[in-house]
């Protein structure tokens, strides 16, 4: 397409007009409906406007991909937890302290030199909160959830991740009860890294399947 | 090699204070049992689906308006909220923020049960 440089301004200025009393921004019709129905929610005892407040909090400040890093970092330099954590994902990863918010099953693959595995939840957005905080919006979106069942090694060379065709993609369709935790491949050239200094070689993607682990010192 | 993620990193986990708060009420509602997470995640597919299948943009946004749909009417099956009176808070809470001066507390009154 060539650039277009007529100005058609139809789009480029919004005019807000102010009335002599500024009174305060009126939310989005969605936003009012969330407020009815978090007002209703607490005047009929259902929801604890504090509790709703902390678990925001935990979303946004504390349970995020840096926890699935840590996880990651132990199964690395750890063999007992790594087969722990492959035995059982769910006992493991509660016991440092990531629990899921409604009792759901981890199950943790591991990359390896023959199977790459990438998630996805071809139905929502089924993702493993616990360590991985709120999914990505390209993991919400359809084009995502749909295609990467059907052509994986070309939605991974749009993240930039190529997989010889000697290697097998294993996809793995999470559900409301079973989430899945991607062991990436441990870089060479950390050999005698701490767990901390593992950790930060993870990344989100590294753990949904989208991305590989980063070289030490990229 | 060391390409760099397809997205910015770090990003936000929600892009609308909304979006944490029905994140939140619909967590909280299904740990105390008044749904299942798989009766909600059954629900929240369908209309998921149904959003996809009628063009709609596959952007946030309508992934968050179709959660706001299926909890909504997730809310009125349960008989955990009526339509009337969400209607009539939403009423409530849009004259609040009309009337309040900016910088104010936007306050509602409490409608007569």
């Amino acid at each position: 397409m060539s650039g277009d440089h007529h100005h058609h301004d139809d789009h480029d200025h919004d005019h807000h007009h102010h009335g002599s009393v500024t009174h305060s921004h009126l939310p989005s019709d969605p936003a009012l409906r969330v407020k009815a129905m978090e007002t209703l929610l607490t005047q009929k005892g259902l929801v604890d406007p504090a509790a709703l407040d902390a678990l925001i909090d935990a979303y946004k400040n504390r349970i995020g991909p840096q926890n699935g890093a840590k996880v990651v970092a132990r199964a690395w330099s750890d063999p007992a937890f790594r087969t722990a954590l492959m035995a059982d994902a769910t006992k493991a990863i509660d016991a440092m302290g990531f629990t899921g918010l409604q009792g759901e099953h981890m199950v943790a693959v591991e990359n390896t030199d023959e199977t790459h595995n990438v998630v996805v939840c071809t139905l929502c957005s089924c993702y493993p909160w616990s360590v991985l905080g709120i999914p990505p919006v390209w993991y919400k979106s359809e084009a995502y959830r749909s295609r990467v069942v059907i052509d994986p090694r070309g939605v991974l060379r749009e993240f930039g991740v190529d997989i010889p065709e000697t290697k097998q993609v294993k996809v793995w369709d999470s559900t409301a009860e079973i989430r899945y935790l991607v062991i990436p491949q441990r870089p060479q050239g950390a050999e005698g890294f701490s767990e901390e200094q593992l950790a930060a070689l993870v990344t989100r993607d590294s753990m949904v399947g989208t991305g590989l682990a980063k070289q030490p010192g990229a | 090699m060391n390409q760099p993620d397809a997205l910015p990193d770090p990003e936000a986990p929600f892009a609308e204070p909304w979006h944490a708060q029905i994140f939140a009420l619909t967590h909280r509602l299904a740990q105390s049992g008044h749904y299942t997470w798989p009766e909600w995640a059954a629900r929240f597919a369908r209309q998921r689906a149904t959003s996809a299948a009628s063009g709609a943009d596959d952007g946030d946004a309508t992934y968050y308006e179709d959660w706001l749909a299926t909890f909504e009417q997730l809310l009125i099956d349960k008989k955990l909220a009526d339509a009337q009176a969400l209607a009539a808070l939403k009423a409530a809470w849009t004259q609040a923020y009309i009337e309040t001066p900016h910088g104010r507390p936007v306050l509602i009154k409490e409608p007569a049960n």
